[in-house]
């Protein structure tokens, strides 16, 4: 990336909507500075409050409890003013369409809008018609940039670097917009991506994306250094995808015993919510040694923050 | 009151015949063509001379799958707005699709239309009828009844005939009328909600995907029917390589079964959906590349008998919206031609052969007396010139609806003149 000469922003985009458009300069200096704001998160109150008198309006579409509250907190840390639309029970029930919702959210002047959406490309479209920026806070079996972004740097803080590293992604991958921008993402550090997962949860042709694909678990799991578990989305099935959610967790579900085929440091990720029982044993979610679920969540805070930031700064107002 | 087209480059898809000449028109009728047939006569007896040096003149095109809104969605097409660009994109005769509110599933829905687009325009127009009652797939329609009052053909428009039973009764009972069974070809349960081809890139855009057997599955089962019944069978938009592929076979085994593909399919692959463009979301949806090579093969071969526009007009508010919720479709009256036209630019066919799958063929399949320029045929022709570039534009669309992935597009090919029952409908 070449930054531009007279702009100090550090991203050429004036938007956030998926991991594809990202080049690794840009992902770095994003990891670089989420990861500062990590260490500084842990001593309160001698963060500079670089986003001072930005507007920042969360606008979900779909119901979410922890990227809402994380994007939130991030905001205020850096002391934008945020204020949270929940639109699922909005002005959309009653036949405003996404465009005259930008229409109206442009009139506000807002400084950044970070949305989630139930459709694909439904970010996109919005950023189209608004001139704040934009962040995708999730698009439909999309993207979710901010996620892989999290996973990534929590991955660094525990293994140094990602490059070289097996990663198992296990899951129902055909319904999630983390496993996507994860694939995207963590390749592109240099990662080996593997998908482990019954072939009907497997989307056509993710093969292309560069990863190899396991429907044996335990087949799949051997030398991993991370093992990422991805929730059964089963609000999202319509038809038969997986016979029982018994026979998943046989198959498909993280257990000591299955973990015991992946490297022995192997770590635990899921981008939450879990379903316990169903993809990953609920004490191994909570075993600390293993587990680095809550750090996801914690570090999330701390990527988003830089998110805003790097989307900000430069812009004159 | 003769008319004389002179010094042509004259394209005759019936007799199979391209060849420099004359067209004389008399009212409504082609009364002599050939060469120097012009100089048959004194000029005082022409009332107007036109001096086609230099452009090609063949049978005004046919388009034998056309949405209109009217009646039902008169806001995105009204039958005079179509027939408005039907002559523009130098159609003369226009089937109609029976997507119609109401249905064409009776009479009075047929002959309603029929009268309308008399009152509007010269224009040669009819309609299907739906296959079965209100398009619900299990009853079928007074086939004897509407093929009377004129109807060319029945289908479900753009819905699968999927119950085996409805179709095998409608394939047997339609042998009573000669009557032609026009299949849209997709399984709704491989289909189902899905919003593109599947493949890499819905993977990558995160939409649900559409598999390509959906259509062959479809054909492979009907052309059973087809086998067991021998009656006249039409697949519409024809889209994947496998598709292609059956009805290839078919032919070869001597089955009454022809069908059709629109300029999308030949013309863009999925790729072109890019960052969600809505404006190319149709259905069948556009296919990976080897599907694209192979529906140019199977116009090559003669496997797939005619061109089509699938003019399905949208307006902007059903299509502005995320890729899952927007309408589908695209209008195709005006882009017609130029499209078609690139089969000849890059080689693929002769122009001779584009016009045959634009007039003779469909009017074959159809049974319609058009497509021809043989003496005494209805004087309707088309004056083009097949090199002239230009700019697709759809701000000069005669349609009401503007949903064309084509704007801004250079092209090869234009309209100059359509002349429908001897009068210029349309002139650039």
């Amino acid at each position: 990336m070449k930054p531009l000469k007279d702009s100090k922003r550090a991203l050429l985009k004036s938007h956030l909507l998926s991991v594809e458009d990202l080049s690794i300069p840009e992902i770095d200096i994003l990891l670089n500075k989420a990861n500062f704001y990590a260490d500084a998160n842990k001593q309160r109150g001698k963060l500079e409050k670089t986003l001072k008198g930005s507007t920042v309006i969360t606008l979900f579409f779909e119901t979410s409890t922890r990227t809402k509250t994380s994007f939130e907190l991030a905001a205020k840390r850096l002391g934008a003013d945020s204020i949270g639309i929940n639109a699922s029970a909005s002005a959309i029930k009653k036949g405003e369409t996404l465009i005259d919702t930008a229409m109206t959210l442009n009139a506000m002047h807002a400084d950044i809008l970070i949305v989630r959406h139930p459709d694909s490309g439904a970010v996109k479209l919005l950023s189209e018609k608004v001139n704040c920026a934009i962040i995708n806070a999730g698009d439909g079996t999309h993207e979710h940039p901010t996620q892989a972004l999290l996973d990534a740097l929590t991955i660094k803080r525990n293994k140094k670097n990602i490059k070289g590293l097996n990663i198992a992604i296990c899951g129902d991958v055909l319904h999630s917009r983390v496993a996507r921008s994860n694939i995207l993402l963590l390749s592109k550090l240099g990662a080996r991506i593997r998908i482990i997962a019954p072939p009907t949860l497997i989307p056509k042709g993710i093969e292309n994306l560069g990863v190899e694909i396991f429907n044996n678990m335990e087949k799949g799991l051997v030398d991993c250094d991370i093992v990422m578990m991805l929730r059964l989305q089963t609000e999202r099935m319509k038809g038969l995808y997986v016979p029982s959610t018994r026979e998943y967790f046989k198959f498909y579900g993280l257990n000591y015993e299955k973990l015991r085929n992946a490297k022995k440091d192997a770590l635990i990720m899921h981008p939450g919510p879990m379903n316990r029982g169903i993809e990953i044993d609920s004490s191994l979610a909570d075993n600390l040694d293993r587990s680095v679920i809550h750090q996801q969540v914690e570090i999330g805070v701390a990527v988003r923050m830089a998110c805003l930031e790097m989307l900000t700064v430069g812009i004159d107002k | 009151m003769k008319d004389a087209y002179i010094n042509a480059k004259i394209l005759d898809p019936k007799k199979n015949k391209e060849f420099i000449g004359d067209i004389i028109v008399e009212k409504d009728k082609i009364i002599d063509v050939g060469p120097n047939v012009y100089k048959k006569d004194k000029p005082k007896s022409y009332t107007n001379v036109h001096d086609c040096k230099n452009l090609f003149i063949s049978p005004g095109l046919l388009d034998i799958r056309v949405s209109l809104g009217e009646p039902g969605s008169e806001h995105k097409e009204s039958i005079k707005s179509g027939c408005k660009a039907a002559f523009a994109g130098g159609v003369t005769t226009v089937v109609c699709l029976p997507n119609t509110d109401p249905v064409i599933d009776n009479v009075s829905v047929a002959e309603y239309i029929q009268k309308r687009a008399k009152e509007v325009s010269k224009i040669n127009l009819y309609t299907y009828g739906s296959l079965t009652k209100n398009f619900d797939g299990k009853n079928l329609c007074e086939m004897g009844l509407l093929s009377k009052a004129g109807v060319k053909g029945f289908t479900d428009a753009t819905k699968s005939i999927e119950n085996s039973a409805v179709l095998k009764r409608a394939l047997e009972y339609s042998k009573a009328f000669d009557s032609l069974i026009i299949q849209f070809p997709e399984d709704k349960n491989l289909a189902s909600d899905g919003v593109m081809n599947e493949g890499e890139i819905s993977t990558r855009l995160g939409l649900a995907g559409i598999p390509s057997i959906a259509e062959v599955i479809t054909i492979e089962r009907d052309l059973r029917l087809v086998e067991a019944t021998g009656a006249k069978y039409h697949v519409s938009c024809v889209s994947t390589a496998e598709s292609v592929e059956v009805i290839r076979n078919a032919k070869k085994k001597g089955l009454k079964v022809t069908c059709d593909t629109s300029p999308q399919y030949f013309t863009l692959n999925e790729m072109a959906i890019e960052d969600y463009r809505t404006f190319v979301k149709i259905s069948p949806p556009l296919r990976s590349e080897k599907d694209r090579v192979a529906i140019v093969n199977g116009l090559k071969d003669g496997t797939i008998d005619a061109i089509q526009s699938d003019h399905s007009p949208q307006d902007e508010d059903n299509k502005r919206l995320p890729f899952n919720h927007a309408e589908k479709g695209i209008i195709g009256l005006e882009t017609l031609l130029p499209l078609s036209l690139e089969l000849y630019h890059n080689k693929s066919l002769s122009l001779l052969d584009v016009i045959k799958k634009l007039t003779k063929n469909p009017a074959d399949i159809l049974n319609l007396e058009h497509g021809t320029l043989s003496k005494g045929s209805k004087a309707d022709l088309l004056i083009f010139d097949p090199n002239k570039p230009f700019v697709i534009d759809v701000k000069k669309f005669k349609s009401k609806s503007k949903n064309s992935p084509f704007d801004k597009k250079p092209s090869q090919g234009k309209v100059i003149k359509t002349i429908c029952s001897g009068e210029v409908s349309y002139a650039a």
